[in-house]
């Protein structure tokens, strides 16, 4: 198969926003690390403390994958989550490992860290511990649950804070199971938490204090679905699952298009729509039925109207009956599959897609920050770090150890 | 207006619906002083559930009230050329404008960025649309379900589905909206904490269809991986598996690494079937995955939906309820965490709203005196009169003429 292939990428500048903040990233999975390359993004530099005791777990596999790969350097979910980033391996088991990490924070500006609750208490890395060696550190824990209450201890991977925080019950077919989603709900959580840290830091500039920030990621998702819970506190309802319905558009919903698995999405959303929408379908018998006069007729009959587009948009492509309802002032998309993504003379105009080189996987495509400044461009401005690649370069030049000190501590397994 | 770590940044919002005002709503309730500009029939969201009591008033729309909390309200006729004029008095004092009006809309009114910044070069603005400013979409019309299926993240719903003979949907709710507000609130506080380093202010091209498509990343990028497109069948299945317990709730329980493996075993009690090929190596139960599901599903007929999540969660594994609206609320975890807050509303009075998912340390950081969202031209006056000095009976005369 052809790759879409797009443009090389040239060295850029990092973006100027958080440009001097220097951020110790002690997180895993997917929650944690995203969030620091998207502080990378907008100019952070962002230290990742790994341990070899406990590989981030995407350098080994994924929940959707699997181990599929040749060992810790070669993940793509590993890449992708931590782009832009420094790695330097340190054992916090051992006392010098811990000394050197605290070492590591007071030279940083926020600690990013989504271990379990209670974890990074146990380490000796404490918010308490580490004010210890910077006053005015901002460190952000995010976990499945938050870091009070009865549940506080729980383990929670993506699914669970979709689940738990009322989400999961809301995506789906009207008569099918809840839905979960992918790992897209850590990648929400990551944003969330991008968000506080920069406020935090605003904050920071104005009053000289840091804080410590305790995110609940169950929250997180709960937020995105406020109006929903709040039919809840208002009137005592719980929605449930709509698929593609929408509360009073009709036609509303993803229809099938002429090729295998290709799908158009198609809302109708007032009356000068709907004669729009006639006409590009061709003025079809069954759409003079009075009923479909008004909205409220059209969402009354929707099922109907849905079968009746079925049948008429099967014999197109998706990208063709865009253009041609897009022409006609209705929204319409292809419900876009990657490769639709990758290929789309649109993401395309809009530089979506870059290539770079990773030091061992070489050559990969990602997707470039989606915030167009017109002053301080975001940029990814590497790959994601090797394991342990930058060890001995901040040993050196962050915390300034002469090379006998540097092997006194690969000595005593402190790095290594 | 809340008291926060966002005091004294001043933001003028001319948005509708969700992404722009949710955007805005996440820096109001941090302190931020938030004028929303509504057009004189108010936003959309007003005229969406759900209502309270299930009485349509657009002043106790849920959707709307949850979305603007903590702003100031105020109208105003952008068709009229005074209206205009009023618009950049009010953006000539402000750090962000934040606005959601298609690509030239603004240039047509002497109201796009190159004009606004002659007036006041500090500046951030922020554009929210469909597919951003340039490219072959840029006029393109989209709602909600087309952005959302134009992101990839339809593409791929529901996850784990039998085959691809049905539609893929889109996320519940209106969760992307409220996803390309976030991802905006990151642009905005990042070009406020510039402009406090260095005074510049500058413009933030949004798109919609951008911000969601950054969600979804890493699925898009693994077509290089699998040299497909992951879909909502076979190559995107997702280690985890929901459960269907003895009182009809649902429990989601995560089947990967090994470590969540064995405690969900120990959980069930090390069921037989569990402790022998083929469920002992992850790879013979990917392979095995089918048959997998179904003896899960049966172990879990024998347990109520809280019961199993406990039993598993207390042998160190993720798992959870798929909670309804009504069990996110009533659960102890979101009670112990004081997560719903009451705040109160001239028209709807006082309702308990989801809260921010963040707890700080730091005194300053906390978000107080909330205020519930404005109702139709609620703070008119006290913008026009006290901020602009008009005085209360050229206010009226402003209505009269259809201005604001």
């Amino acid at each position: 198969m052809q790759m879409p292939r797009f443009e090389e990428r040239k060295t850029v500048m990092a973006c100027e926003i958080l440009k001097g903040i220097r951020i110790a990233d002690f997180s895993w999975v997917w929650a944690g690390p995203y969030c620091g390359t998207l502080l990378s993004m907008l100019g952070a530099e962002v230290i990742k403390i790994e341990s070899k005791g406990r590989i981030d777990q995407t350098r080994q596999g994924t929940l959707m994958d699997g181990d599929n790969f040749h060992g810790y350097d070669y993940s793509p979910t590993f890449n992708n989550a931590n782009l832009g980033k420094q790695s330097v391996t340190i054992n916090v088991k051992t006392p010098e490992g811990v000394q050197l990490a605290k070492e590591l924070v007071s030279k940083c500006d926020v600690v990013l860290a989504n271990m379990r609750p209670g974890k990074m208490k146990k380490l000796g890395l404490s918010y308490e511990d580490l004010r210890q060696v910077k006053e005015d550190i901002i460190m952000i824990e995010s976990t499945g649950f938050g870091s009070t209450g009865p549940y506080s201890h729980f383990a929670g991977y993506a699914p669970i804070f979709a689940s738990f925080g009322g989400l999961a019950n809301l995506t789906g077919y009207t008569d099918g199971e809840p839905n979960v989603m992918s790992g897209v709900q850590d990648l929400r959580v990551s944003v969330a938490a991008a968000f506080i840290i920069i406020t935090a830091l605003i904050n920071r500039k104005k009053t000289g204090k840091g804080t410590y920030i305790d995110v609940s990621s169950s929250e997180c998702l709960s937020d995105l679905v406020g109006p929903q819970l709040m039919a809840y506190t208002m009137n005592g309802f719980s929605p449930v699952r709509r698929g593609n319905a929408d509360a009073i558009m009709a036609p509303h919903g993803v229809y099938p298009c002429r090729e295998k698995d290709s799908w158009i999405s198609i809302a109708v959303g007032s009356d000068e729509e709907w004669e729009a929408f006639k006409k590009v379908i061709g003025d079809p018998e069954w759409t003079e039925n009075p009923e479909y006069r008004d909205m409220w007729g059209r969402w009354y009959n929707r099922k109907a109207i849905s079968q009746e587009v079925e049948k008429w948009t099967k014999d197109y492509s998706s990208y063709e009956l865009m253009h041609r309802f897009q022409e006609a002032g209705i929204a319409a998309m292809p419900s876009m599959s990657a490769e639709d993504i990758l290929t789309d003379p649109h993401t395309k105009a809009r530089n979506l897609f870059i290539h770079m080189e990773h030091p061992a996987m070489g050559d990969f495509v990602t997707m470039s920050p989606a915030w167009h400044f017109s002053k301080t461009p975001a940029e990814i401005t590497k790959a994601s770090p090797l394991l342990g690649e930058d060890t001995e370069t901040v040993m050196r030049d962050l915390l300034g150890k002469s090379d006998e000190e540097i092997r006194t501590l690969e000595e005593s397994r402190a790095i290594y | 207006m809340a008291f926060g770590p966002l005091t004294g940044m001043k933001v003028v919002e001319y948005c509708d619906f969700i992404s722009g005002p949710y955007c805005t709503k996440m820096l109001a309730d941090l302190g931020a002083e938030v004028i929303k500009i509504e057009r004189p029939e108010g936003d959309s969201a007003r005229r969406r559930g759900p209502y309270l009591h299930d009485e349509p008033n657009p002043e106790t729309s849920g959707l709307f009230l949850y979305t603007n909390t903590n702003k100031k309200g105020i109208t105003l006729n952008l068709e009229s050329p005074r209206a205009r004029d009023i618009f950049k008095a009010l953006v000539k004092e402000a750090d962000v404008l934040v606005e959601d009006t298609l690509p030239g809309e603004l240039k047509e009114m002497g109201l796009d960025y190159e004009e606004l910044k002659e007036l006041n070069p500090g500046l951030i603005m922020v554009s929210i649309t469909p597919f951003g400013q340039n490219g072959p979409y840029s006029g393109y019309k989209a709602y909600y379900l087309n952005t959302y299926h134009a992101s990839g993240a339809g593409y791929v719903l529901p996850a784990a589905s039998p085959n691809a003979d049905r539609e893929p949907i889109k996320g519940g709710g209106y969760v992307g909206e409220y996803d390309i507000g976030v991802h905006t609130s990151v642009a905005v506080a990042g070009a406020y904490y510039h402009k406090l380093n260095t005074g510049e202010g500058q413009y933030i091209d949004i798109s919609k269809q951008e911000a969601m498509m950054a969600l979804e990343r890493m699925n898009i990028v693994r077509y290089y991986m699998i040299g497909k497109s992951p879909s909502r069948v076979g190559v995107n299945r997702v280690r985890d598996t929901l459960v269907q317990c003895k009182d009809d709730g649902y429990v989601i329980c995560v089947l990967y690494p090994q470590k969540q493996w064995d405690g969900i075993v120990r959980a069930l009690g090390n069921p037989e079937w569990a402790m022998k090929a083929p469920f002992v190596e992850q790879k013979e139960r990917d392979a095995h995955f089918e048959e997998l599901k179904v003896k899960l599903r049966e172990e879990a007929q024998k347990y109520n939906t809280m019961d199993l999540f406990f039993r598993i969660q207390k042998e160190g594994s993720a798992c959870a309820p798929i909670c309804s609206a009504e069990q996110v609320y009533n659960s102890p975890q979101t009670k112990a965490r004081h997560f719903f807050k009451a705040i109160s509303h001239p028209v709807a009075g006082s309702l308990e709203y989801p809260g921010l998912p963040y707890r700080f340390s730091a005194e300053e950081m906390k978000g107080k005196d909330d205020h519930g969202a404005p109702t139709l031209g609620q703070h008119n006056e006290e913008i026009y009169c006290n901020r602009l000095g008009y005085t209360k009976q050229e206010v009226v005369k402003l209505r009269e003429a259809g201005i604001i």
